[in-house]
């Protein structure tokens, strides 16, 4: 008697297990406000991503065409695995003394871990992490970039 | 005449033959060649081949600097990489000997539970994803999708963080990270029994979990099976409780233990882990203290000679940094524990006898993150 | 619009427009043929609107939104799915069987054609009315699982060997619990003839007139019936995080979809034949006695009726895929030969008793 007693509870209790799951299941296609993804491609006019996100390194340009970098290498040396290449040479400034002037600032997008390593290395907040993701070429040349615009720097920059 | 001599021939039962579950697979999480020695569906051997996402992250690590070193331990247990650069973090300071502002330390353990938190959002998802139902996968990705959100606006990126360095951290929590948080624990708490009315309750579920893959309490002490996967069998092995650090001696909680050691007791083990997370949490989101968000340390750490270990508790299981270093800037050797590593030893033991359905079931509930294993 | 009411209308008028212009066998021959064509359209645009309505509704349940760019609202999906199948490679192995490789596809194509061919659609559009009418249905059906075996066995890889032979040992089972579960109500009607079981239920459907047998008879149908699909929670033939395709790995290009398209047109004829037994088939929702109520139901035509419970049913199917975990092979069979069997006989014995009684409505 306990055997076929056991049997029909255990029917019973299974059929109630999968009513709760399908109830579940239920309210959500019966509540389709409620969804959560996104349309890609045609929401970009709208798509605004955090202010910390990490997209790539960029070197911050004001109206002048101007820039901070001095050319002190420091990004160099705390970017772990040499994405950014600091080519700099010498020139003559205003009072005759040679100093060391950014020539290019090489960035190899291809080799960035977005680890954020450079940006607190920069004596003189240079550079920055835009929020542009979308980084995909049909060219391999094209992730090198020359981050410096036809630019100069502007004063108080300090070594 | 040549005498006949008696001789022992070695030969497979006749019926047993070889499968590969290759490295391309849609449930081994990763990059994992399992070949499993068959007789008919009852599996007889299981054995693991690695090695197919080895990055020497070990060797690499040698030749960079102790700051360096955090964005490679990102990448080894994606799902709870808080908490290994937590590790390597921890590992500096105490060598170094500075002492970390509360705040820090209050805010590491928040983001250290919201990262657990995320990483059995997606166990779950794929768990259910790996016994047919395919729907849980997407709602473990729509409840995870607001920790990530969080995490991009303090941090900057949602799966690779890299916010911790030797000292503290990279730089303060943005002003929204409180409310967030909040937001997000009101939402999950009505989120998480739904997700024992889809699976946990199930009948059909039950039936695929219980019994299945036992490991007993001796053979998980033996094979080192540490995480809610050595809980399941009853082998108390919470670092948090052990060797509390940063501010667990200040929460309380239970730590989760369970008799059976099958696969359902693995399972309700994370579930109810997912709870007490969402209660450490509660306990300290409001009472972050004020102070600084990290202690100045020099450009260039060197620390002094020495051997230092340093274990944190993951989603996995325990994961130790065992550093050595002779006092120059890059570390002589470093060398990972990782809880994968052990928990995939105990796989044969755990499946001898059971059928293919059930090994992909046993390894779910393992929770195997292949590059943890490979590094 | 009378003929949308009784198609015997237009099948009487086109027999008379032929008849007035050919003999006997040309006409029948003709009749044959457009039959013939009319079926192959149904199966085209059978697959096209189940597959899209099947990604729609999982992706609704999913929180997702389906296919959305190909057309407006992703209706030209299936399409250009069937145009990328076609462009693609059709290989073979080299090990293979090339015989019975190429023939297991059209097999299982072959059977879903004769079953659908006896469903009443509507009144006047039923193709094959046999008077064993189910019993037809039910064993031409079960030729699909000869296609089965036979692209398992011609495949010559592990895997598909493996799927091919657990689908056989599940079909073959379930079919017992469907076979038994349409029993219940030929019981009460009397008769296999698909036509007659409508017509009989023209004062209510035998769900609601066979009371609870006729329920439980119901459920057992449909759990029985998801398996025989090979669909739902019990696809472990095709169980894709475990055997990555089973018994149609090998398969690729047209091939592939006609093992696709065979499953939605089994899924089809089960919910049709559910439809026409339990639910009243193309007769509209009447209740005894009601006559003004009836009068209202009778506006919508009988076509649209069939439709209607066929959507549902495959509804149903479709929420049971998308919410429950699969089970292992030991426990489907159990749960056939131990709880669906003996709970099923019981329940023939209860009908027949109640039939006898005429304690049904």
């Amino acid at each position: 008697m306990n055997g076929i007693i056991k049997y029909f509870k255990d029917i019973y209790y299974g059929l109630k297990s999968l009513v709760t799951g399908m109830a579940v299941t239920g309210h959500y296609i019966t509540h389709p406000k409620e969804i959560i993804t996104q349309q890609y491609p045609e929401n970009k006019d709208t798509l605004k991503m955090f202010d910390r996100f990490r997209g790539e390194v960029v070197l911050i340009h004001d109206e002048n065409n101007e820039h901070r970098c001095t050319g002190c290498s420091a990004c160099e040396v705390a970017c772990p695995n040499g994405t950014i290449e600091i080519i700099s040479k010498r020139v003559e400034n205003e009072e005759g003394k040679k100093v060391k002037v950014i020539d290019k600032f090489v960035y190899h997008l291809q080799m960035c871990t977005m680890c954020n390593l450079c940006i607190p290395a920069c004596p003189t907040d240079a550079i920055k992490m835009s929020q542009d993701f979308e980084h995909a070429v049909f060219d391999r040349s094209k992730l090198t970039k020359i981050l410096n615009k036809p630019g100069s720097k502007i004063m108080a920059g300090v070594k | 005449m040549k005498e006949i001599e008696e001789q022992e021939i070695q030969e497979l039962e006749s019926q047993e033959y070889f499968i590969n579950m290759g490295p391309q697979h849609p449930s081994t999480h990763g990059v994992l060649r399992l070949v499993l020695s068959l007789d008919g569906e009852i599996i007889r051997k299981v054995e693991p081949h690695l090695g197919y996402i080895h990055r020497s992250i070990e060797k690499m690590c040698e030749h960079d600097s102790y700051q360096q070193i955090i964005h490679l331990t990102d990448r080894m247990d994606y799902l709870s990489c808080h908490m290994l650069n937590e590790a390597v973090c921890l590992g500096v300071e105490n060598g170094l000997e500075v002492e970390i502002p509360e705040r820090v330390k209050v805010i590491r353990t928040i983001i250290s539970e919201l990262t657990r938190l995320s990483s059995h959002q997606l166990w779950w998802g794929v768990m259910g994803m790996d016994l047919g139902a395919i729907t849980t996968f997407l709602y473990g990705f729509r409840d995870r999708e607001m920790i990530t959100d969080i995490f991009e606006e303090t941090c900057g990126a949602r799966l690779t963080m890299s916010y911790n360095i030797p000292g503290g951290l990279m730089f303060d929590i943005h002003p929204n990270f409180q409310k967030r948080t909040k937001d997000f624990i009101v939402h999950f708490k009505k989120k998480l029994p739904e997700y024992d009315k889809l699976l946990s309750d199930n009948v059909i579920f039950r039936e695929r979990t219980r019994g299945i893959g036992v490991l007993s309490k001796e053979d998980a002490i033996s094979y080192g099976v540490t995480g809610p996967s050595g809980r399941g069998s009853g082998f108390s092995c919470d670092v948090r409780k052990h060797n509390p650090y940063s501010a667990y001696p200040k929460v309380e909680f239970r730590e989760i233990l369970r008799e059976e050691g099958d696969c359902f007791a693995r399972y309700k083990c994370r579930i109810d882990e997912m709870w007490e997370s969402l209660n450490i949490i509660d306990q300290l989101i409001d009472n972050i203290p004020e102070g600084d968000y990290k202690v100045q340390t020099r450009t260039v750490i060197k620390l002094p000679k020495g051997e230092f270990y340093q274990k944190v508790e993951t989603a996995r299981g325990e994961f130790g940094v065992y550093i050595i270093s002779d006092g120059m800037k890059s570390p002589y050797r470093l060398k990972f524990r990782s809880p994968g590593f052990s928990n995939l030893s105990a796989l044969d033991k755990m499946s001898r006898g059971c059928k293919i359905a059930d090994l992909v079931a046993i390894m779910s509930t393992l929770d195997l993150v292949i590059p943890d294993i490979d590094r | 619009m009378k003929f949308l009411y009784d198609f015997g209308y237009l099948t009487g008028s086109i027999h008379e427009w032929l008849s007035a212009r050919m003999d006997p066998p040309v006409v029948t021959l003709v009749e044959t043929i457009i039959v013939a064509v009319c079926f192959m359209i149904l199966f085209a645009v059978l697959g096209l609107v189940l597959v899209y309505a099947e990604r729609k509704i999982s992706a609704f349940f999913q929180q997702r939104l389906g296919p959305m760019r190909v057309g407006k609202w992703g209706t030209a999906q299936t399409i250009a799915d069937v145009i990328k199948l076609l462009f693609k490679e059709p290989l073979v192995n080299k090990d293979a069987d090339k015989f019975l490789f190429n023939l297991a596809p059209y097999i299982i194509m072959i059977s879903a054609f004769l079953a659908i061919a006896a469903l009443p659609f509507a009144k006047g559009l039923h193709a094959l009315d046999f008077d064993i009418g189910i019993f037809y249905v039910s064993a031409v059906s079960s030729l699909g699982v000869i296609g089965i075996l036979l692209a398992g066995w011609s495949s010559s890889n592990k895997y598909s060997l493996i799927g091919a032979m657990r689908s056989g040992a599940q079909i073959i089972s379930y079919e017992l619990s469907v076979g038994l579960s349409l029993l219940t109500i030929i019981v009460l009607t009397g008769s296999l003839q698909l036509s007659t079981i409508v017509e009989s239920q023209a004062d209510g459907w035998w769900i609601f007139k066979g009371h609870l047998p006729a329920v439980i008879a119901f459920l057992i149908f449909m759990i029985a019936s998801t398996a025989e699909t090979n669909r739902g929670p019990f696809d472990l033939a095709e169980a894709e995080s475990e055997l990555t395709a089973g018994f149609h790995t090998e398969y690729s290009g047209m091939k592939f979809a006609f093992f696709f398209l065979a499953e939605f047109a089994n899924m089809f004829i089960v919910a049709a034949i559910g439809a026409t037994v339990f639910l009243g088939g193309w007769m509209p929702f009447y209740i005894g006695g009601f006559t003004g109520f009836n009068a209202v139901m009778d506006f919508i035509p009988p076509i649209f009726w069939f439709l209607g419970k066929v959507a549902f049913m495959i509804f149903m199917m479709m929420w049971f895929r998308w919410t429950f975990p699969r089970l292992r092979i030991d426990q489907l069979l159990t749960l056939e030969w131990k709880y669906l069997l003996p709970i099923n006989l019981v329940n023939i014995v209860v009908m027949a008793f109640i039939g006898l009684m005429g304690w049904h409505f």
